[in-house]
């Protein structure tokens, strides 16, 4: 029996490494740290995020390339959506350790942890094959369900914890039994099988496989009707990880969710409808049920839900018609979508001093007067999440809707104009209750302003404006991204590569 | 038979029992764990039930493993076989890793109220 290694290019698992390397080092930095003081832990980690970005950056316009068998795929989609999760993570951790003190659970283990579920984040979105997507998945997510339980002294966070893992735990479940079907038609777990399964005699599994992973992909990337979770996790977990799992959680998921529609194309007619349906319920449950929340994060967690519903909007144009409309204006947005919602979590984590947190939207009154600069960072995140020019919310919807114009699917790009306007409502309600209420006898004591959290601030606001300017080069950059690298064009049945083809990854 | 599973002492079985009654089995056993997740109210048990869900993919996985000609004309239906049987240990290996998580939690909930039951977890509503 001969025995073949294959050759594996280090350069393309570089930046997965480095973060995986990075959470290692700050966790022993952890052990021999001085007591309550974790600003090494952070300096490393930023520093280690900041190398892995660079990296990433480099491999910008590279050509499609695999190694590790095909377990790793680089190509211009993953790399955009692995720097919009690092870049996430660097925002997140900036303002982190200000929040974790006054919160009192400045425990440094939340930046490995955090470190890992970004490194299970980037294998998702980086890789062509079903396993290695559910062993990200499950990296991203058995982390993330340990960091929303971490105020361990607060019933909300450890109820968050034990929602998000058991509805977690079980839709991961579904994705599997899904990957089980891919494989019993096809005999793969990448996802060549998909398409090769559909069209043999039994693709009546390919429709089961695909319903399942689609419920799977659907409770991560919180779609209606498998939300149902995101507003009490978000709502109950620390507001640095509701931060952090409300971008690198959605993208991580939409990224495997792009590519697993992509693959799917034969399947579209069966499945075009069922999604696009998904899509306007998303937006339309998460700013309805938005309107009457009381909770800050609470309401934010469902407009993180109705954004989700604008993003699948565009991830549906890009699929319908691949090859004349590309996946820059899903990146674009999801970049606008990161800025503005973690701007907005991390203005308002200043409600938590000494120990206490108090998120419904009343907590926030006068914090015009006493916190100045971080009410106006807050105000300018929600005219951004609204939609209003010139912020890069607006240029990201307005994109989005065009395309679904593009793409023949007026219902979708109509919806979307739809609940933009109702959205205006409940994001009217915090800005009100930061900027217009002053009730004395509803006075909190907000933290002081700290220096990581102005520097989130500025970025964030730098992000949401200067996204306007940035807009011809990220289209530029996202044109050639594609859902599906190897094969750009419609896939013929007769033009299916062979299941002993060279690069048969998985096999 | 693939060429893999011919020297086991059961090899035989395969022969006579047609994939479709693994598939069935393994539906019934996903479907029960489904159910009990739904209706359980202990988070322990509804945990358990979440494994009873992963152990039927295992299932459905070896099935399919043990019959990969029924299925495509597959160029090497060993090489498929040994995919389907590889994920196995890794769903088991993630399965681990979920129940130390997924414990420490529920502990960490039992110290903070002294009780778990999944109807009382509505400290949030809305």
């Amino acid at each position: 029996m001969n025995t073949y290694i294959p050759a594996i290019d280090w350069a393309l698992a570089m930046p997965l490494i480095v973060i995986l390397g990075t959470g290692l080092v700050a966790l022993l930095i952890e052990m021999f740290r001085p007591k309550q003081n974790n600003n090494l832990i952070v300096g490393v980690s930023l520093a280690g995020l900041a190398y892995c970005f660079v990296l990433l950056v480099n491999q910008l316009g590279k050509p499609v390339a695999t190694t590790f068998s095909g377990m790793i795929l680089s190509d211009q989609f993953g790399t955009l959506a692995q720097l919009i999760i690092v870049g996430a993570t660097f925002l997140t951790f900036l303002f982190s350790e200000s929040y974790l003190r006054q919160k009192r659970i400045a425990f440094g283990e939340f930046y490995p942890m955090a470190l890992w579920s970004a490194a299970g984040g980037m294998m998702m979105v980086a890789t062509e094959n079903l396993l290695m997507m559910f062993i990200g998945l499950e990296v991203l997510s058995i982390a993330l369900y340990c960091l929303a339980g971490m105020s361990r002294g607060e019933r909300r966070s450890e109820e968050s914890a034990l929602k998000y893992f058991l509805l977690g735990a079980f839709a991961s479940a579904f994705f599997l039994y899904g990957i089980a079907f891919v494989y019993g038609s096809s005999g793969r777990i990448d996802l060549e099988g998909i398409h090769q399964g559909y069209g043999n005699a039994q693709d009546y599994f390919i429709v089961f496989a695909f319903a399942l992973i689609l419920v799977g992909l659907g409770f991560k990337a919180a779609l209606a009707p498998f939300h149902q979770w995101t507003p009490d996790v978000y709502q109950g977990a620390p507001t640095n990880v509701t931060a952090f799992m409300s971008v690198v959680s959605k993208m991580a998921a939409f990224g495997a969710l792009i590519r697993i529609l992509g693959y799917s194309y034969d399947l579209q007619e069966l499945w075009l409808p069922a999604i696009s349906g998904i899509a306007i319920l998303t937006m339309t449950v998460g700013n309805i049920a938005a309107l009457v929340q009381k909770d800050a994060k609470r309401a934010l967690g469902y407009s993180s839900i109705a954004h989700a519903g604008y993003l699948l909007v565009g991830v549906l144009a890009h699929i319908k018609m691949p090859d004349t409309i590309g996946l820059s204006t899903v990146i674009y947005y999801f970049i606008a979508y990161g800025v503005m919602t973690i701007g907005a979590f991390a203005m308002i984590s200043i409600t938590a001093k000494g120990g206490k947190e108090g998120t419904r939207t009343q907590d926030l009154n006068g914090m015009w007067r006493k916190a100045p600069f971080a009410a106006g960072i807050l105000f300018l995140c929600l005219v951004s999440l609204v939609g209003v020019p010139p912020t890069a919310g607006f240029f990201g919807k307005w994109a989005i809707f065009n395309d679904a114009l593009a793409a023949d699917l007026p219902v979708l790009a109509i919806a979307l104009a739809i609940n933009s306007c109702i959205s205006a409502f409940y994001y009217w309600q915090i800005a009100k209750a930061a900027f217009v209420d002053d009730d004395p006898a509803l006075q909190t004591d907000f933290a002081p302003v700290s220096g990581g959290l102005k520097l989130t601030g500025v970025l964030c606001a730098a992000m949401i404006l200067g996204l306007v300017l940035a807009i011809t080069p990220v289209m530029e950059i996202g044109k050639d991204s594609s859902a599906n690298p190897r094969i750009m064009k419609r896939i013929d049945p007769e033009d299916r590569p062979t299941p002993t083809g060279a690069n048969s990854a998985g096999n | 038979m693939i060429p893999i599973l011919t020297h086991l002492p059961f090899a035989a079985v395969f022969d006579e029992i047609p994939l479709g009654w693994f598939l069935t089995l393994s539906l019934v056993m996903f479907t029960l764990g489904a159910v009990g997740v739904v209706v359980r109210r202990n988070p322990v048990v509804v945990f358990m039930c979440i494994e009873l869900m992963l152990n039927a993919v295992n299932l459905t996985f070896l099935a399919f493993a043990a019959y990969p000609t029924q299925m495509v004309a597959l160029s090497n239906p060993g090489e498929a076989a040994i995919t389907g049987q590889m994920v196995v240990i890794f769903v088991m290996a993630i399965a681990a890793a979920e129940v130390a998580v997924g414990l420490g939690i529920i502990m960490a909930i039992f110290r903070l109220r002294n009780e778990a039951d999944v109807d009382d977890m509505n400290t949030m509503r809305g």
